[in-house]
């Protein structure tokens, strides 16, 4: 069964989406969209270092990825600059860097657009073997930290005077996004990668009420983006990577035809 | 009996400054079990980051701070803003940093009257029902220490008149220590052990009565303020009774005003205990 690469490539996807639901409640809760896309940024910097060292690319994306957090939270601290600043630059330097060292190389042949888009029906057994061993650990240390994580990104203070270690759930937290993207650069590529953490929790938002819910809500969402879109890239002969994006999008615009069934004081815009 | 047990949290001489300059500093405070103690003092007097030191939240930049190990710790924060964005409900908020059970949350919910709002969504409270669920959140945790950083703002009057009696109850209840900020001094001068005057530094400290007496006090809230002391011996007696209804009466204080019995502030603690016999 896995001999055929269109059952790879659903597995993967699934793998990958199952977990990039309930990570990506807390991108959109902590307000992080832009931090996502400077991770993801970050990962064709791991690219180019990978081929550059000729080490297994998912672990280099994650390293590169994780330092990159881990410098913004060091910049964070010592200030001068604005969080969006500090996430732009860092973005696009890395970005830049990636691809001035990818054309250093000229020894390797680099299909830049599979990186940039994803490349989920190339996935192979090893591929699926990696998504699933980091799926089963996010998801496991997700489920671990749930509550002072959400507890943190309601109220800081309140989880901090009440025993709680926020800074501690960033860095994990960050860790996490680090890891997410490493596995799901394959699938939607480095430029869509926040759109599968996004897109399934915003559609997720109105049909929930509670935290837990929206992550199980998201997780489904983001799954059936997956499959409705790796089956229409089947039929239409379209792009993978973009056609998932394109059917979490339609995900997204149905969730807004649900009727609101909580959303009594929820004029947009709230308090 | 009480004032000898130890320390829930003490502050020895702490002070914390940003940007170079001083938000309050020399700051030294002890709260034991079933102990009240309030800070007041004006707007940027240093109070919210004088209860940010005793949580641990702030780090002293000079002198220490100190808690019980292991304290389990309730807070009412002064400015606490939910992100629409978030799906909690009431009901999920309560259980925010710890799973309690689900009788000490509907039991907490019912004394701060939101027993109705449990299935809402925390962003369509209004702003005193969001301080009655912030309360019972709180409580709920069955802290040993409580800090309320102005809690009842933007509670309707009768209301906190209610709260504040519940308040000085808890104390007895949980056996827990209270730091309580708040601005409305006669309500809080009723049922507190240990006033704080706070202007950056340490004003005066001793209390009720004492503070209220002092000349840093009338300095810092002016002479309108006093009146509050003659205010606080009709409201400190009506603590004692064992009906809080009588508390309604009180913004203009009537019958249960027995001046010979006035004046016994040292008792705080018997008192609402006897409250307990009743009850």
């Amino acid at each position: 069964m896995l001999d055929d690469f269109f059952v790879r490539a659903l597995l993967a996807g699934v793998g990958v989406a199952v977990v990039a639901g309930p990570l990506g409640c807390f991108i959109v809760w902590r307000r992080l969209a832009y931090f996502g896309d400077t991770l993801s940024h970050a990962a064709l910097l791991g690219v180019a270092m990978a081929l550059l060292m000729e080490v297994n690319i998912t672990l280099a994306v994650f390293a590169v990825a994780a330092l990159v957090s881990l410098l913004l939270l060091a910049l964070q601290r010592r200030a001068g600059l604005s969080s969006d600043a500090l996430l732009g630059l860092l973005a696009h330097s890395s970005i830049a860097i990636g691809l001035v060292a990818l054309s250093f190389m000229t020894w390797v042949r680099v299909d830049l657009m599979s990186f940039l888009f994803g490349d989920i029906l190339a996935v192979s057994r090893s591929d699926i073997a990696v998504i699933y061993g980091g799926g089963i650990a996010v998801l496991a240390v997700l489920a671990w930290i749930w509550r002072p994580l959400f507890a943190a990104t309601v109220n800081r203070e309140i989880a901090e005077a009440e025993g709680q270690n926020p800074r501690q759930m960033d860095v994990v937290f960050m860790l996490l996004m680090a890891t997410v993207i490493a596995i799901a650069l394959k699938i939607v590529g480095v430029l869509l990668i926040t759109a599968m953490l996004i897109i399934p929790a915003a559609t997720a938002r109105r049909l929930v009420s509670g935290p837990e819910q929206m992550a199980v809500v998201a997780g489904i969402a983001a799954v059936a983006s997956v499959v409705g879109g790796l089956f229409g890239s089947l039929q239409w002969d379209t792009p993978s990577g973009p056609t998932i994006v394109v059917a979490a999008v339609c995900l997204f615009v149905a969730s807004l035809l649900v009727p609101a069934t909580f959303a009594s004081g929820r004029q947009q815009g709230g308090k | 009996m009480l004032k000898r047990q130890e320390s829930l949290v003490e502050l020895d001489g702490a002070g914390v400054s940003r940007a170079g300059r001083w938000l309050v500093r020399g700051v030294s405070l002890s709260i034991r079990k079933g102990e009240i103690l309030t800070l007041i003092g004006p707007n940027g007097s240093g109070k919210s980051t004088t209860a940010r030191m005793a949580l641990g939240v702030l780090n002293p930049d000079e002198g220490t701070a100190r808690r019980q190990p292991g304290l389990t710790v309730g807070y009412v924060p002064q400015k606490v803003s939910i992100d629409w964005t978030l799906p909690l409900t009431v009901e999920r908020f309560m259980r925010l940093t710890g799973n309690i059970g689900k009788a000490d949350v509907e039991a907490a919910m019912e004394r701060t009257g939101v027993s109705k709002l449990r299935h809402d969504e925390v962003r369509s409270l209004s702003g005193g029902e969001f301080q009655r669920v912030m309360l019972a959140r709180a409580i709920a945790r069955k802290p040993g220490l409580l800090v309320l950083d102005e809690p009842l703002q933007g509670v309707d009057f009768s209301g906190q008149i209610v709260l504040y009696e519940l308040i000085s109850k808890l104390r007895n209840e949980l056996g827990c220590g209270i730091l309580l900020i708040s601005h409305d001094l006669h309500v809080v001068m009723a049922a507190t052990d240990q006033v704080i005057c706070l202007n950056g530094h340490v004003c005066c400290h001793g209390t009720p009565v004492a503070v209220a007496s002092s000349p840093e006090y009338r300095q810092l809230f002016g002479d309108r303020a006093v009146p509050t002391l003659a205010v606080y011996e009709h409201h400190h007696d009506h603590v004692h009774l064992p009906d809080g209804r009588v508390r309604h009466a009180d913004g203009t204080v009537t019958e249960s005003c027995h001046p010979g019995d006035g004046h016994h502030h040292d008792h705080g603690k018997d008192g609402a205990k006897e409250e307990h016999g009743h009850a």
